[in-house]
This record gives C-alpha cells, sequence and structure tokens, in this order.
C-alpha cells in the first residue's frame, strides 16, 4: 500500500496547542510540506511571533528564533543578512503584524529584505481572549466591540475606524518581490495556498526581495462559531472585505 | 490495512475532515479520547478514494491516507 499523504517530517511529535478546527495547524504543515520539498530540511530558520503561534518553535523540526512582540521581520532580516544561504521565514498573526509590528514589516518590504513572511489573518486577537484586531471586519464582533466594530457613529464621529489591508499595503512599495492572499476553507483553497508558500520560498532562495502571502484563517473560538461556520464565514464574509489574488509578482510584471 | 487512519490520541475532533471528505465517510464518532475529545472515525474504509482531502485539512495532522 502506498502512502497518499502523512505528517510531514519538518513537524515535531509535539501535539499542537490549538483549539480544535483552528487552521493554523494547516499553515504549519503547509510551511513544513514546502520545506521538505524544496530540500531546505537543514538549512532554515523560522521566526515564531508572539500570539496563537507563540510555541511554533516546538512544532518546527527545524532552528527556531522567538522575537518580541511584532519584530519578527526584524529579527528575520537580522538571520539573513548573517546566514545569506539559508532560508528564513516569519510566521505571524494580524495582532503581531498589522498592530505592534507595523512598522517592522513595512521597512522589511521596503528595504526588500530576502525573507518570506506568512501572515495569518483570522480578523482578531486569538490568545488573549478575542480582542479588535486591526483587521477586524466592519460590523464583526470582538469583546472590545461587543455591539460589532464601527467604523463611524451617525453623527460622523470616528468610534472603531477601519479595518486594515496589509497586502494592498505592502503591494505599494518597491521592495516586495510577491505578495499572495489565499485562504484554508477547502482542500483545493489549501493547495493554492501551498502554491503561493512554495513560490514565496523559491523566490526567496532566489534572492528576488522580500515574499509575503497572507492566510486567511478561522478562529471559532473567538468568532463563537463551529469549525464549519467558522470556514464559510472565512469564504463568505472575509472574502468580500480581503479579496483573493496576488497584488505582487515581480516575475509575472517583466 | 486500513486506507485512512486516525491518530485517536491526537485528533481534536473539529470535524473539517467531515466537510472536506467528497465520499461523504468521516464522521465524528462515539468514542472520545484522553483529552476528551470525540474523535472521527471512517465509515467504509472499502469505499475511500484514497484522495487525501481529509488529511491535508486535518490541522492536527492527526489522519494518514493510503491507497
Amino acid at each position: 500500500m502506498a502512502t497518499v499523504y502523512k505528517k510531514s517530517a519538518m513537524l515535531t511529535d509535539t501535539p499542537l496547542h490549538y483549539c480544535p478546527g483552528c487552521t493554523h495547524g494547516i499553515a504549519h504543515k503547509l510551511i513544513a510540506e514546502t520545506i521538505e520539498e524544496l530540500g531546505l530540511v537543514d538549512n532554515v530558520v523560522g521566526i515564531a511571533p508572539v500570539g496563537c503561534g507563540v510555541f511554533a518553535y516546538n512544532y518546527f523540526n527545524c532552528d527556531m528564533q522567538e522575537a518580541a512582540h511584532g519584530r519578527a521581520p526584524a529579527v528575520a532580516s537580522a538571520i539573513k543578512r548573517v546566514h545569506k544561504n539559508t532560508a528564513v521565514f516569519s510566521y505571524q498573526g494580524d495582532g503581531d503584524l498589522a498592530s505592534i509590528g507595523m512598522a517592522e514589516i513595512v521597512h522589511a518590504a521596503t528595504r526588500g529584505e530576502n525573507i518570506t513572511v506568512i501572515f495569518i489573518n483570522n480578523a482578531i486577537y486569538g490568545m488573549t481572549g478575542g480582542q479588535m484586531a486591526p483587521t477586524t471586519l466592519e460590523g464583526q464582533k470582538a469583546t472590545t466591540c461587543i455591539y460589532g466594530r464601527q467604523v463611524r457613529s451617525a453623527e460622523g464621529e470616528v468610534i472603531n475606524g477601519n479595518p486594515i489591508h496589509v497586502s494592498e499595503l505592502l503591494a505599494t512599495l518597491d521592495g516586495p518581490a510577491y505578495i499572495e492572499r489565499v485562504m484554508l476553507t477547502d482542500p483545493a483553497n489549501v493547495m493554492k495556498a501551498k502554491k503561493a508558500v512554495k513560490k514565496a520560498f523559491e523566490y526567496q532562495m532566489a534572492k528576488k526581495g522580500f515574499t509575503f502571502v497572507e492566510i486567511m484563517s478561522g478562529c471559532p473560538t473567538n468568532w463563537y462559531m463551529s469549525p464549519a461556520d467558522a470556514l464559510s464565514f472565512v469564504k463568505n464574509e472575509m472574502t468580500k472585505k480581503y479579496p483573493l489574488g496576488v497584488f505582487k509578482d515581480i516575475e509575472e510584471a517583466k | 490495512m486500513e486506507k485512512v487512519k486516525v491518530d485517536f490520541e491526537v485528533c481534536k475532533g473539529c470535524g473539517l475532515c467531515v466537510l472536506a471528505c467528497p465520499k461523504k465517510l468521516m464522521q465524528i464518532g462515539k468514542k472520545s479520547n484522553n483529552k476528551g475529545y470525540f474523535v472521527v472515525e471512517c465509515t467504509d474504509q472499502n469505499a475511500c478514494v484514497s484522495c487525501g482531502s481529509c488529511a491535508r485539512m486535518c490541522p492536527d495532522s492527526a489522519l494518514e491516507v493510503n491507497r
């Protein structure tokens, strides 16, 4: 009997601490499989974030470095500059990257550092208990906006403001080589996400510049939904605000 | 040999594989593991087409698929 699919050797046997139905695990698998397929097994360093993915260093079977909150792109830049031929990736959530780490990600991107950033956008702060994140959709409920995110009041006063589109924002800069937004809602989209992650690593190893993959993920616990409903929320609601697609690809632009 | 092997203690019973299976063979079972999650099971190993969709969607890598 031939094995069709089994756990990647790049993942350790440590059980994941994520909630049931959280697609962080799928994102971990995609990165692990990509590293294995590109033959980078003993030539890769990962940067773990602060947030739900904080224990990522326990799950990847490669060298990992924990960064201060939001500073993963800065740490990744430093590691890449010392180890020029090593693949370096950072794995960050939306509270980490889009809020406290906004300065680091924008500057790493505009410098065009040869690193890959995997950005998990679940539109909420997961680890700290479901507070409003910079990416929370308008009308979406969170523990710090219990009636749903409201951009402006009826009188025109700003209340919570608008959500931020990280991929679109970074695509306006000159440094990035590849930016794509994907989602993990069904096997077909998981395969597309894997292709995007693989392309990002290939561009990085070809020293083309900064590569960024935004992965839209569900958060069943803090959205108060079943895993199935969370996935359909990503598919039907989040894609309206955050459309899928390639935002920058220097190879296609040529 | 089973086509779909479930790692009983790793599965969290989230049901993403139940949604992914094109043949609708996966279901949340009645047995729970030491963590207290009800573990998924494949109802008909012979009807499985070994597409690997369930394993690909499993966040905890609890599934292994053979042909």
